[in-house]
């Protein structure tokens, strides 16, 4: 899932001042699930804005939606003429939603509520851990299931660096060193020998910096294109 | 006999003599000042320094330009190059370009996190972005494919190859240590010609791991430097024991070190020359201790921010006058 976390009050608030009348539009699949921007935080935003702005003796319409997911037209299509209505949108998706639904809301500005961070798991309730990068050239099957582009702090792909100390990464006591684990599970897999393997440099244009990617699968668009006619 | 680099290091390694570098670690100055100063009390005590490279993550002078200014003093320097701050078109460029100043030697290293820069009253650069386009053992192999094939990592010719003497440093006692000796092959494989290691305190744990190396082959054509941090005081050791990853440093140096500074009463000065004295007795030790030990060829000196340390201490150690080469 795409793990993110609220923006602080006061940053919101400045995005917000001057304008009339808000909607804090929540999605409900990934970041209501870490808490950040379901149905329920965007009702709690909708309300802080409102208390912020009866503070403060401005004149402030706060109102909350949700849907299912912002990056599918099919979810916030219905509601779409409603999201028009407002002066600005505050979106608690994630950085997605933001960006798909500015493409098809037409003039209204959309902001974000919400500071999205990385694709991630829950390993215990209201815990969330990195665990991918998205970086679209996938070595897990050599690493042991765990990875090093998104799990060790520099990326490395030959092993560790001379910064690990007692399992834990240089950059903090609470990360684990990623080569620490996966040396243990390839130990436990039997599979130790496969990490003396030197990996070449990677080609990095499947990530980022390639520039934005776009899959197209063919058939489907094909077969819309067929339906349609 | 053929050289790969023509480098001093590698002259005196290929003579087998054991080999001595020193560490010079630049200023955060325009300054060179600094590295003239420390480049003076080097020269002659050892055969090549590494110039570390923004070290700790904190700006200072580039290696490639303290290299420099250091070789025109007269002291042969080993460039040091993270991981951190160039992807490998920067790397290949700088390569290209310390080659054409006349740098033989050059170090690969990961290079600490860009988080190390702010500590204590240093506010460093945390919120910089790292590269790590590539890790220490890929650079190696890039290194090597520039020399020996002359070409760049993408494929494209160079018109004339730079001749580096290419090095890379080792965590023997670092976590996970059964891993550490493969983790050393790899780099050996990628083509290091040379190897310093992370500073060694327990001896004996440094022998067990090099006798796993030398089962894996790491050193049929590569030269193992060890490393030795010069100790300072009983507090440096007791925080390089608790904080510093992959050095471990045995109770009884710790109490020879505070032995010393109890032997100095109550007075400041007595007390700092004392483990000085003590420090310089403890690394020329370790240094014979080291040598003893089979595939090391030479030793990795590290007096941080105490380079006069070098002359007595290679002098104790028998290890002075260096070798002069008489076409160098």
């Amino acid at each position: 899932m795409i793990v993110g976390s609220q923006k602080p009050f006061p940053e919101i608030w400045e995005m917000v001042r001057g304008f009339k009348k808000v909607l804090v539009f929540g999605c409900n699949t990934c970041v209501a699930i870490c808490h950040a921007g379901g149905a329920k935080e965007a009702e709690i935003i909708a309300t802080m804005l409102r208390m912020k702005a009866a503070e403060e003796g401005v004149a402030l319409e706060a109102d909350h939606l949700a849907v299912q997911r912002h990056c599918e037209p099919e979810y916030f299509d219905p509601v779409i003429e409603q999201v028009r209505g407002y002066d600005l949108v505050l979106s608690t998706a994630c950085g997605v939603g933001v960006n798909f639904l500015t493409q098809r809301i037409g003039t209204v500005p959309v902001y974000p509520g919400i500071n999205t961070s990385f694709y991630g798991a829950v390993p215990a309730a209201g815990v969330f851990v990195e665990l991918c990068a998205g970086c679209g050239n996938c070595i897990l099957h050599l690493t042991g299931g765990i990875c090093p582009i998104a799990r060790c702090s520099k990326s490395l792909m030959n092993g560790p660096c001379g910064g690990t100390d007692k399992g834990k990464c240089e950059v903090g006591k609470e990360i684990d060193c990623a080569w620490y684990l996966i040396v243990e599970r390839m130990r436990e897999l039997g599979r130790l020998e496969r990490l003396a393997e030197i990996q070449p440099p990677r080609n990095w244009s499947t990530a980022r910096d390639g520039g934005p990617k776009r899959i197209v699968l063919e058939h489907i668009v094909a077969e819309e294109a067929e339906a349609k006619k | 006999m053929s050289l790969k680099s023509g480098s001093n290091l590698e002259r005196v390694l290929a003579s087998g003599q054991p080999a001595v570098t020193g560490e010079l670690g630049p200023p955060m100055s325009a300054d060179p000042a600094e590295v003239v100063h420390k480049a003076h009390q080097l020269k002659g005590f050892c055969d090549a320094a590494n110039i570390t490279d923004c070290q700790t993550a904190v700006v200072r002078i580039s290696s490639i330009a303290a290299a420099v200014v250091a070789a025109r003093e007269g002291l042969e320097p080993v460039m040091q190059m993270t991981c951190r701050d160039r992807n490998r078109i920067a790397m290949q460029a700088d390569l290209l370009g310390a080659s054409a100043l006349g740098v033989k030697n050059c170090l690969c290293i990961a290079g600490d996190h860009q988080s190390f820069g702010k500590a204590g009253k240093l506010l460093g650069h945390p919120g910089a972005k790292n590269v790590y386009d590539v890790d220490t053992v890929q650079l190696v192999g890039i290194m090597k494919k520039m020399r020996d094939e002359g070409l760049q990592q993408g494929g494209d010719k160079l018109q004339v190859a730079p001749k580096f003497l290419i090095g890379a440093s080792w965590t023997p006692l670092g976590d996970p240590m059964d891993f550490r000796p493969i983790n050393l092959k790899k780099k050996v494989d990628a083509g290091a010609d040379f190897i310093q290691t992370q500073g060694i305190y327990d001896v004996e744990l440094f022998r067990s791991q090099m006798k796993k190396a030398a089962d894996l082959g790491c050193f049929e054509h590569t030269a193992m430097l060890a490393g030795i941090i010069v100790p300072k005081s009983a507090m440096m050791l007791k925080y390089m024991d608790a904080s510093v990853s992959g050095i471990t440093v045995p109770p009884e140096l710790i109490a020879r070190m505070a032995k010393a500074k109890e032997a100095a009463g109550d007075d400041k000065k007595k007390m700092k020359e004392l483990q000085e004295a003590e420090g310089i007795k403890i690394a020329v030790e370790l240094i014979k201790q080291v040598l003893d030990i089979p595939g090391v060829k030479g030793v990795h000196v590290m007096a941080i921010e105490w380079e006069s340390a070098l002359e007595p201490i290679v002098k104790a150690a028998g290890l002075h006058p260096r070798p002069t080469f008489a076409n160098a």
